[in-house]
């Protein structure tokens, strides 16, 4: 009901306009088409000089109301971050120049040539020195932004540092996987054809002895101080590994792994001191539209110090003893049980 | 006081509708003919207009539920159940139909309002009569063009009731997504559906866009050298020539896609697991990648065959009503042509975060900052063309002028993306949506409605109601600033585009009451938006009756062809043209005719 007294409402006022629309309509007649054309140009004249003034204000104000609510406010949580805020904040600088000064002259010109009784056009057709110069001018300025761009992305996309440690990134409808290397520091192998969502959901091929200690927590943690180089890949769709506090993101292609790597700054609790937000944690966005709950396919990321990371990573249990629980020291199950878990992944392959 | 040169071009000749010149064209037309399958441009062009109002409407209320959804997460509308039914249970829209209508808002409002209701509608009306030409070189294939493109519309419409509902995987229509039926329900026979409206609307746009390319190059009356055309002409000629250059790479890339969805190829897919069934696919060896670079070989260059047009009838508008010649013609024809080949070399910029090689990523930083510099070289020749005129703010004047602003405001923006680096952190944000929005979307449609306010004397012989254009000029413009200038704060939180909740999420829940009053405006706007719609329907009935036959005193040659002029339009010989066609103010005329002869004191200038 409530909609129909709204669309009743919309109505009744779009009947008022009208009618007042038309009203001046057969005033304008009456009074001659000369004298209404100058009134409502004297009127449209004004409303541009109201329009910029007010418009600048608004824009002004909404920058007060909401620029301390985007994550600039914050800085970059990366080191690598910093440079693009810096980026920003020149690409900023230049085009807020040449906005004001293209805005303004578009409404104050408007105003002021606005038709005048006896006035007459200035007939110019080309000025080739005008021309030139700004043609020239933002050439030379979008150069100035090219280079300093393409030196950091270069930077950002080329190898990481020798000391950066390595986590793998899997994104699938609707979820984030991680995966350490373990101590061997070496990621094992997988293929999508091993994967079994009972046990095995990245598909690592338990015949790579580089397996066999690689870990999956449930956030991922990263280290204070320490570059992290991410491998990223995808089980089904496209996703997209979104780290706006870092800055950064890159997509996650169904076999195309890509990398992306950067250092993180503040640990999550010096940010939840930093912005006094208790309940701050840095969140992994996907940036990709991947279906149907793409918009809740979040993921955490938990910076900690050194110390704490070794403590957190001692604790978790290599994806292998999921696979293989019998091999699990800390279980005491009977051996027979493997047999039946090994033949069902490779029944899960074949299954069509 | 205005001073007008009179010359044999621009006499009134007896509005005849069968003159003997064209007497071949038509002999008796009955309502089909002339109504339906019409294949006088100047039908052909309404028939796209109307039919593109038609689709803004639909897509601009798509929009209007999904904002609902994005201002108000928690509430419930259950008038939204009576008319979506499952696709609302309990009065929410539900994720899966949220994003069917945020790809059909997309696909809509990108293909057929801006590219068919827009070109279609503008070049279809003008090229004939600007370059002096009874009509289209095919007029049979300019009928088949529209009818390709209702053909689409119908297909696509289709696609919103059938079982598993409408495609809901973006305008873009990224594989593996769009190519798996198990990936979402709306990848099902959503896709198939959509990819085959689309095919439609391609042969459509290249039936068309040859037309107008063909019509241009040959059909020029006497005088009408390539240097004389108005600019409107240089803009829809160049939008022609991006369509025809770059739909087929589309066409193709659709064509691979429906291989991969039905045929068992592999194309696009390698590696894929589905979780939803528990399934390892057999693809293997295709990239994923690989279609987004034909798509956006098109893609990109659509974004200006959306804007050309605009930027075509804005400059011709500014012109006549600031009664001043377009600052730098030559240069406004060369950024055009700048424009138009960069356009076919920056597309891998929608790309830079999908693993692209950096160092092609860097030419394509290159390219696409390059391609500013024509667009600054036209924004300044605007600004000069003001400067120093006698300005008549007309409804379509108004919105020539907020043309400028918006490509202004959306054009810096696109600095920001295409600085790689920086697009790292802005990449599919809602910083991407208000520039392209403020840029393509908001500008076109500016571009659009002043042509619709300018020539709409010439299309119907009857004005639209002023007062009405004023108010759906300032309420507009004030609308789409308050959405979209916001929005780019959003985007700055690195808020990603395409989520229908943010509740969840830490990092951006802070925006919940700026949702609110985006949708609210939003509102608003398609409101204004419906003034317009009846203001356009009213005055083709009711609309006071044009008095003369160049309500604007221009210069072009469609205002001496009578008002109402029939197929064929020039009911005598098509006038001769003398000059090119910005000369107003010219040595203290007010305007002097393409079709009056250069005078023997006249100066030399230009
Ligand atoms: C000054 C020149 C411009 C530059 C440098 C520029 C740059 C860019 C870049 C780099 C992107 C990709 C952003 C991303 O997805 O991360 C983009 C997106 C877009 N631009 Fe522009 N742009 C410019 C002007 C325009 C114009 C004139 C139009 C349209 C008429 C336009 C329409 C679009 C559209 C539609 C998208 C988004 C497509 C999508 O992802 O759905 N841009 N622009
Ligand atoms: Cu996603
Ligand atoms: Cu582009």
């Amino acid at each position: 009901m409530n909609i129909w007294m709204l669309l009743g409402i919309i109505a009744m006022i779009f009947l008022v306009i009208f009618q007042i629309a038309k009203a001046s309509e057969y005033v304008g007649v009456l009074k001659g088409e000369k004298k209404s054309r100058e009134q409502s140009n004297k009127i449209n004249a004004f409303l541009m000089i109201v329009f910029l003034v007010l418009g600048l204000a608004g824009a002004w104000w909404c920058n007060e109301v909401l620029a301390p609510e985007t994550l600039f406010a914050q800085g970059s949580a990366s080191k690598e971050g910093e440079q693009i805020d810096f980026m920003f904040m020149l690409t900023l600088l230049a085009t807020g120049i040449i906005f004001l000064a293209t805005q303004i002259c578009l409404f104050v010109f408007s105003y002021m040539y606005q038709e005048k009784e006896g006035r007459k056009a200035f007939y110019l057709p080309h000025n080739n020195k005008l021309e030139i110069i700004w043609t020239i001018v933002p050439a030379i300025v979008l150069s100035v932004l090219v280079v300093i761009g393409l030196r950091h992305w270069f930077k950002i996309t080329g190898d990481p540092p020798e000391n950066a440690m390595v986590v793998e990134i899997t994104g699938q409808q609707f979820g984030w996987t991680y995966r350490y290397p373990g101590p061997d520091g070496e990621l094992g192998k997988k293929s999508y054809k091993l994967i079994n969502i009972q046990n095995n959901g990245l598909g690592q091929d338990w015949k790579d002895k580089a397996n066999a200690d690689d870990v999956s927590p449930s956030k991922m943690y990263l280290i204070k101080d320490k570059p992290v180089k991410l491998v990223i890949g995808s089980k089904d769709v496209i996703h997209d590994v979104g780290l706006p506090h870092f800055r950064l993101k890159m997509d996650a292609v169904p076999g195309i792994p890509t990398t992306l790597w950067f250092t993180p700054k503040w640990t999550t609790k010096e940010m939840q001191i930093k912005l006094n937000k208790p309940d701050f944690e840095y969140e992994i966005v996907c940036d990709q539209l991947c279906g149907a709950s793409h918009y809740a396919m979040r993921g955490i990321i938990e910076v900690v110090t050194q110390q704490e990371y070794d403590v957190a990573m001692a604790k978790l249990k290599p994806n292998y003893y999921a696979a293989f629980p019998d091999k699990d020291p800390a279980a005491s199950q009977p051996a027979a049980k493997a047999d039946t878990t090994a033949p069902k992944t490779v029944a899960m392959v074949t299954k069509r | 006081m205005e001073t007008t040169l009179n010359m044999p071009g621009t006499v009134a000749l007896p509005d005849v509708h069968h003159g003997e010149e064209h007497e071949h064209h038509h002999h008796h037309e009955s309502f089909i003919s002339k109504y339906i399958f019409s294949q006088d441009h100047k039908t052909i062009s309404k028939q796209f207009l109307i039919t593109g109002i038609i689709w803004a409407i639909i897509g601009g209320l798509f929009s209007v539920l999904f904002r609902l959804q994005l201002g108000y997460p928690d509430s419930t509308f259950p008038w939204l159940e009576d008319i979506l039914g499952r696709w609302a249970p309990g009065g929410k829209l539900s994720a899966e139909f949220y994003y069917a209508l945020v790809t059909m808002h997309g696909t809509v409002l990108v293909f057929f309002v801006l590219t068919a209701g827009l070109s279609g509608t503008f070049s279809n009306l003008l090229i004939p009569l600007q370059i002096g030409a009874r009509d289209m070189a095919s007029p049979l294939l300019n009928m088949l063009s529209y009818w390709f493109f209702f053909a689409a519309g119908v297909v696509m419409l289709s696609s919103l009731f059938i079982q598993t509902g409408p495609f809901s995987g973006g305008w873009t229509a990224y594989p593996p997504l769009s190519a798996l039926h198990d990936a979402s329900p709306g990848s099902k026979l959503g896709v198939d559906l959509w990819i085959t409206s689309m095919a439609l609307f391609v042969v459509s746009s290249l039936l068309g866009g040859l037309n107008y390319i063909v019509t241009v190059l040959n059909m020029r009356t006497k005088g009408m050298t390539m240097t004389r055309l108005p600019l409107t002409i240089w803009a829809f000629f160049f939008t022609a020539v991006l369509g025809v250059l770059s739909f087929p790479v589309l066409f193709s890339g659709f064509i691979l896609l429906l291989f991969d969805r039905n045929l068992g190829t592999s194309f696009y897919l390698s590696d894929i697991f589905i979780q939803s069934t528990e399934r390892a696919l057999p693809n293997e060896g295709g990239s994923a990648i690989l279609y987004q670079h034909l798509f956006w070989f098109l893609g990109h260059p659509e974004v200006y065959i959306i804007l050309l047009p605009a930027m075509g009838m804005a400059s011709e508008i500014l012109s006549t009503n600031s009664r001043k010649p377009i600052f730098g013609y030559m240069a406004m024809i060369g950024s055009l042509f700048a424009i138009t080949i960069l356009a076919f070399l920056v597309w891998a910029h929608h790309m830079f975060v999908t693993g692209l090689n950096p160092f092609l990523g860097a030419v394509f930083v290159l390219l696409t900052l390059l391609i500013a510099v024509p667009s600054a070289i036209k924004v300044f020749n605007w600004l000069t063309t003001l400067w120093r005129g006698n300005i008549r703010f007309t409804p379509a004047m108004l919105f020539a002028i907020g043309f400028v602003s918006l490509f202004i405001s959306g054009g810096l923006t696109g600095i920001f993306l295409g600085n790689s680096a920086l697009d790292i952190h802005l990449h599919d944000t809602y910083f991407v949506i208000a520039h392209f929005h403020i840029v393509m979307g908001v500008a076109s449609f500016f571009g659009m409605y002043a042509g619709v306010y300018h020539w709409f004397p010439k299309m119907f012989g009857r004005q639209l109601n002023n007062t009405l254009g004023y108010v759906h000029f300032w309420g507009t413009i004030v609308c789409a600033y308050c959405i979209f200038w916001p929005m780019h704060y959003e985007g700055l939180s690195g808020m990603p585009r395409r989520y229908y909740d943010f509740s969840q999420w830490k990092t951006f829940n802070q925006f919940g009451e700026l949702n609110k009053f985006i949708t609210i405006v939003s509102i608003l706007s398609f409101a204004l938006q419906i003034l317009f719609v009846f203001n356009f329907f009213y005055s083709i009935f009711k609309g006071r009756k044009l008095q003369t036959k160049n309500p604007w005193n221009s210069n072009t040659l469609e205002w001496t062809t009578p008002i109402n002029a029939g197929h064929g339009n020039w009911p005598g010989e098509i006038p001769e043209v003398h000059r090119w066609a910005y000369d107003y103010g010219k040595d203290g005329v007010d305007h002097i005719p393409q079709t009056v002869p250069v005078g023997a004191h006249e100066s030399k200038d230009h």
